[in-house]
């Protein structure tokens, strides 16, 4: 078996498109035996929200046609977000950091993220822990 | 290999999309015995590529791939 690869990712964006992408590698990080940490800042961190995955909508112009998006996603077997981050969770290798300083700057409290989440923590504290990682994605 | 291995556990991954079949996969496999064998039915054309190399990050062993009735069955004993 190959050596425990570790990934750290950083989630800035809250909209759907962005959404995606990190918790379709996170979970097939988790599920292929690797440690994966995730910091979501900035915007990305609503998605950390209670029912945030649920909110959200596609960017800018194309936020009209989010719902069309959504049914199409379902129809190519594709899993909603809300699932997505359910079999994430479920692999027991995943863990999510919400940034400090966003909670400050858009009045977020713990008490409104998701109890999932690891732990609280600044730019310096994420890349501790990404210096030590294998492979380091910004989504 | 031209015979089939005999399977202990049918997954039926078909319909779904990437990353969902190694997803499914992995927490079917958790829950198996050292040796037992686990047949994969995915109809993800990612997973041509992605099960080989789940398996081998894994240390799990792919026994062979078979193509019926439109879609992969992928047979992976569980090593790890």
């Amino acid at each position: 078996m190959a050596e425990t690869k570790k990934m750290a990712i950083v989630v800035h964006s809250g909209t759907l498109d962005k959404a995606y992408p990190p918790l379709m590698l996170a979970s097939a990080g988790g599920a292929s035996d690797m440690e994966v940490d995730i910091f979501f800042t900035f915007w990305g961190l609503n998605l950390l929200k209670k029912n945030g995955l649920k909110k959200t909508k596609l960017p800018g112009i194309m936020r009209p046609f989010t719902g069309m998006m959504k049914r199409k996603i379902k129809k190519v077997g594709i899993a909603s977000l809300p699932e997505l981050l359910k079999l994430t969770l479920e692999t027991e290798n995943v863990r999510f950091y919400a940034c400090t300083a966003t909670m400050d700057l858009m009045n977020i409290k713990k008490e409104d993220l998701i109890p999932e989440v690891t732990g609280y923590m600044g730019a310096a504290g994420f890349l501790d822990i990404a210096a030590d990682c294998d492979i380091q994605l910004f989504i | 290999m031209t015979e089939k291995p005999k399977t202990d556990v049918t997954l039926d991954a078909r319909g779904l999309q990437c990353p969902l079949p190694i997803l499914k996969a992995k927490k079917q496999i958790k829950t198996m015995e050292m040796g037992q064998v686990l047949e994969v039915l995915s109809s993800d054309p990612g997973s041509k590529e992605d099960f080989p190399r789940w398996c081998n990050r894994t240390g799990n062993e792919l026994l062979g791939v078979f193509e019926e009735d439109g879609c992969n069955h992928y047979f992976i004993k569980k090593q790890a």
